[in-house]
């Protein structure tokens, strides 16, 4: 029994780390803008596929990922100096619009850049389950929760300790006060894009080995991200990595423990009870304004 | 892309009609004087484009490299074949309005086509009212159960790799088996099928779970199989890349019991998705196309399929699949019906379909009979098991 909920708890844990990966994705931009970027999944699967497609020309793992992360952040950087950028007057609803355009694009272009079919690409360091507690757990779920962590980790020292970070934090807590006191909002979003798009790259590069890529990978994640940031609440960044962890966790022991049919729906019902309950999602700020 | 290849065609189809028009008005004066050299009119409709290309397109070429083969051998019964194709692009809704431009505008003798089961049902009533032969070239059961009068098929259906799958069960003695099946339309109709003939078959599903076509992980489901009490074989009714992340599970998790997947994965590409190791052992039904190589000489499919296989590649230079070989099943029973016939009457045509008898084609050895209007049987699946990455023939 032990056995078999350190199963489906790692499963979760995996399959969730991408989710608050790609959850994290729309927190940063949402903070820089108010805009939900829809085309965040596409980033996930430009990682998995520009890696896939490189190591088959014979390039090397390493040089491959860097080469889809850069690859992700000159598309999220264009993305945002031709279609976020040039409507910058626009509502919030007009550009989270454009982003569901971007989205589509993006996968049309993907279709044709490489090609309809599924792509794998081998695990990191081997695919022996590693046996633990009578758990079987494969050495590439330790690369996604470690890289995850990693982000983590790294989001956190650039957002708390750096100029730059507290500029990008600022630009959240007040667009028009940070740009009183001199912060250049606009290369905030240029970064927040940026960043965005080399985060979910990675998480593209870590999972494709488990979960196979394709061009249409993103739309799920995309959704499901979207969900966990706002489980966890929109704009709080730790939050969108909560959130992420526990909808992963909570498909994985609904398919294993009551339903596999209707794993997805259990999910969505533990999330509609907790927005209820907490309209602001579990670390939202509360939009209380100050008089 | 879609659009211009539409136009195109309908460009050509135009032209077509402008040539054929005076002809026509001949035709239908005087018949049988007329027929003589005319063309004989094959309508298709396919889906060459949209998310079922991968079936549509090599379909489409199949259909043409044979049409352009049998008029370059002198037609049929001295008349060559005039092939129009359109394209659905995988929507049923213009599948419905191209059967109909090829009944009252392009007036065709026969319908080959109809890729998926989803166009074919809303084809379906515009040839039965018309009395045009219809051969589809889609899987689903219930295109030819119950029989409707001008329809046929030739592609065989999910209930027979059912059986196939628990005959072989039963074959290595075992009989209770746990099914793991795609929400996809795919997974939901085969696994019903299975659930249907699972008595009759002597087989007991002890445990019935699922997966999202989407889902990136399995092993929550297959833990739950594995501690299911009895289960003896696990049954993976899916379709695109869910068969292979379960494969890939159910090597994760160690379950050394026997794994089957459907006809639906019978393609090279499944043992590269899934991993060669994580595959070992899978068995799973598939057209002879699969492991044409492998059949015994004395294989009355053998040649059919190698004939097939070397003309598909050379002309195309990529790897045949089983779906163009449905589309020379049903333009060459066609052919083989109208020579037999020797007329396009509509419901002469349809007998000539019917009394089908041994004809070898890529799917099987067809008899039809006016009960069973695909005429394959359960002989027309191998049993194939993945050993070293390879797909092996084992004994039926």
């Amino acid at each position: 029994m032990l056995a078999e909920l350190l199963q489906f708890l790692v499963s979760g844990l995996t399959v969730g780390a991408v989710y608050a990966l790609v959850a994290l994705g729309f927190t940063l931009i949402y903070n820089a803008s108010d805009v939900v970027n829809f085309a965040q999944g596409e980033f996930v699967m430009l990682g998995g596929m520009v890696t896939v497609f490189a190591v088959a020309a014979g390039i090397a793992l390493p040089l491959a990922a860097a080469l889809a992360i850069l690859v992700a952040v000159a598309v999220g950087l264009l993305l945002h100096r031709l279609a976020i950028e040039p409507a910058r007057g626009a509502s919030a609803v007009t550009l989270i619009i454009i982003t569901i355009g971007a989205s589509i694009f993006l996968r049309g272009v993907a279709q044709i850049v490489f090609d309809k079919r599924f792509h794998q690409l081998p695990a990191f360091s081997g695919s022996d389950p590693i046996l633990l507690a009578g758990a079987a757990i494969l050495p590439q779920s330790f690369w996604v929760l470690g890289g995850a962590l990693l982000v983590f980790l790294g989001l956190f020292v650039f957002l708390e300790k750096t100029l730059l970070g507290k500029a990008v934090l600022a630009t959240a807590a007040n667009r028009l006060a940070a740009r009183l006191v001199g912060v250049d909002t606009s290369f905030v979003l240029a970064l927040s894009f940026g960043l965005s798009a080399a985060i979910g790259a990675f998480a593209g590069i870590l999972i494709t080995p488990i979960t196979l890529t394709s061009f249409d990978v993103g739309t799920l994640l995309a959704l499901k991200g979207f969900a966990a940031a706002m489980l966890g609440g929109m704009g709080s960044p730790l939050g969108a990595v909560v959130g992420g962890l526990l909808l992963g966790v909570l498909e994985s022991f609904a398919a294993g423990t009551i339903s596999s049919a209707y794993k997805d729906a259990v999910a969505f019902i533990v999330i509609l009870a907790v927005l209820f309950a907490m309209p602001q999602g579990l670390f939202g700020r509360r939009s209380v304004e100050r008089v | 892309m879609g659009l211009g290849r539409m136009l195109r065609r309908g460009a050509l189809t135009l032209g077509a009609l402008a040539a054929f028009g005076f002809a026509f008005s001949a035709l239908r004066a005087t018949p049988a004087l007329a027929q003589q050299g005319q063309p004989i009119r094959i309508g298709a409709v396919l889906s060459v484009t949209g998310p079922a290309s991968f079936l549509g397109d090599p379909e489409d070429k199949t259909l043409r490299l044979y049409v352009n083969r049998i008029n370059q051998a002198g037609g049929i019964n001295g008349r060559p074949i005039q092939l129009i194709v359109y394209d659905d692009g995988g929507d049923a809704n213009r599948a419905r309005t191209f059967a109909t431009r090829l009944v009252e505008d392009d007036r065709v003798v026969a319908m080959v086509g109809g890729t998926t089961t989803g166009t074919t049902m809303a084809m379906r009533p515009v040839f039965e009212d018309a009395r045009i032969p219809f051969i589809s070239l889609a899987g689903g059961i219930e295109i030819i159960d119950p029989v409707s009068p001008f329809t046929f098929k030739t592609p065989h259906t999910d209930r027979m790799a059912c059986e196939k799958i628990f005959a072989d069960i039963r074959a290595r003695g075992l009989s209770r088996v746990a099914l793991i099946s795609g929400t996809d339309g795919f997974g939901q109709s085969m696994r019903a099928q299975c659930q249907r003939v699972a008595q009759a078959a002597g087989i007991t599903i002890v445990a019935d779970e699922q997966y999202g076509p989407r889902d990136s992980d399995m092993t929550p489901q297959l833990t739950r199989i594995r501690n299911t009490q009895g289960v003896e074989a696990v049954v993976n009714p899916g379709f695109g890349q869910g068969p292979a992340i379960v494969t890939r599970g159910y090597a994760q998790l160690g379950i050394r019991l026997p794994l089957y997947q459907s006809h639906g994965v019978a393609s090279a590409q499944f043992i590269e998705l899934a991993t060669a190791a994580a595959a070992e052992g899978v068995r799973l039904p598939a057209a002879a196309l699969l492991v044409a190589e492998q059949l015994p000489q004395n294989d009355p499919q053998r040649q059919v399929l190698i004939d097939y296989k070397t003309a598909f590649e050379r002309e195309f230079n990529q790897p045949v699949s089983t779906f163009g070989g449905h589309a020379y099943d049903g333009l060459m029973i066609l052919a083989d019906a109208i020579r037999r016939a020797n007329s396009t009457d509509g419901t002469r045509l349809r007998d000539a379909i019917r009394a089908t008898r041994g004809f070898v084609g890529t799917g099987g050895v067809v008899n039809m009979s006016a009960t069973d209007h695909m005429g394959l049987d359960l002989s027309a699946f191998r049993m194939v098991e993945i050993r070293g990455g390879r797909f092996v023939l084992i004994g039926n």
